[in-house]
This record gives C-alpha cells, structure tokens and sequence, in this order.
C-alpha cells in the first residue's frame, strides 16, 4: 500500500452528511430524497417497508436488549439495534402498542427475520447517503 | 390481518426486497444496478433451491 493511500483521508463537515443520514435513518430513503436522488429512494423506502410491514404482518418478534450469557446479550442487543434503525416504523409500531411474544412457529419467526433485515437494510442505505453526502459516489 | 407464508414464499419475498436494496446502494450507475440486483436475487433463488434439495436429500 502507498503512503498516499496510508495517510488519512480528512473528515467531512458533519454539516454536510448529517441531515442525509438522520433523516435516512428515520424515514428510510429519506436521505437520498434529500440529496435529490429519488428514484433510489423511492426503491429504498418501498423496500424497507415491504420488509418491515411484512414482518409485522407475520407477527414477528421485536428484540428487547437483555442481560445474561454472552450469547443472549449479543442476540438481543444486535436484534435490537437492528429494530431500532428502521427509524419511524419501529418508533410508530412501539408507540402504537406493538408488542408480540416470541412464539415457536417458522412464521413468526421469518418475521422476527424480517424485521431487523429491514432495519439492517436502512443501515446500508444510510451509508449509501453518506457516501453520496461527502461526494464519494454520484 | 395475519400473513401465513410458506417457507418458500417468506424466502422469496425476503430475497427481493433484499435485492432492490442491494442493487441501489452497491454499483455506481443504474445498468449496473440494475445487472447486481438481478445477479443478488438469482443467487437467492439458485441458494433456496439448491439448500431446499440438499435438505430434502439429506433427509433421506
């Protein structure tokens, strides 16, 4: 590796990516939206919801973050985050009562599945933002 | 309202949202994108189905 590619690339002005990527996070493809990008946005937040309304509709299992053996903390933790970075579905479905014991079954849980994929699939494209925010990609 | 999939329908309804998402934020324009996400979910199907069989023959 070259010492240019060695050295540092500076950091972008949080400015400049910020609103991209919290508005990304909370309305999926809100961010490209913003960056004025919005057939992929409009693609991202289709989507993102049919993963999400898919999960719900499956009954899934949102996680909860708990305590315990390594295993379990890594499992619910990961599962939680990735709940939460569907940004306003999660919000409005735990507003709004959502709450679904983890039942035995393979349609709860693909819906289980669905709904932190759907969340894992918001993070991507809020790295996509970034990416388009700081100038790295068109 | 309750969604009852099959298997096969719950994974094939997951390899196409996962694909669209996929293919918009890898590639740089929009045939690539395009061409990626195509590739993703026919790779989906080619792994269901090939898994499907490895299980049912495993299965004896």
């Amino acid at each position: 590796m070259t010492k240019e590619k060695q050295q540092k690339q500076p950091v972008p002005p949080l400015g400049a990516w910020l609103p991209a990527v919290a508005l990304g996070w909370l309305i999926p493809g809100g961010g490209h939206f913003l960056l004025k990008r919005t057939g992929r946005g409009g693609l991202l937040l289709a989507a993102v919801t049919g993963m999400f309304v898919c999960g719900l509709l499956m009954r899934g299992a949102m996680f909860q973050p708990q305590s315990g053996d390594f295993l379990t903390v890594l499992i619910n933790t990961g599962g939680f985050v990735g709940d939460v970075c569907s940004g306003v579905f999660y919000l409005l479905s735990v507003w709004l009562g959502y709450s679904q014991p983890d039942t035995a079954g393979h349609v709860h849980d693909y819906g289980t599945k669905f709904l932190v994929t759907a969340g894992l699939l918001n993070v991507l494209a809020m790295v996509d933002a970034y990416e388009i925010a700081i100038g790295r990609k068109e | 309202m309750k969604m009852n999939l099959s298997h096969f329908e719950a994974a094939f309804l997951f390899s196409l949202f996962t694909s669209i998402v996929l293919g918009v934020v890898t590639k740089r324009t929009d045939r690539d994108r395009l061409h990626y996400g195509l590739y993703t979910f026919g790779c989906f199907l080619v792994a269901l189905f090939g898994i499907g069989w490895l299980m049912y023959l495993g299965h004896g």
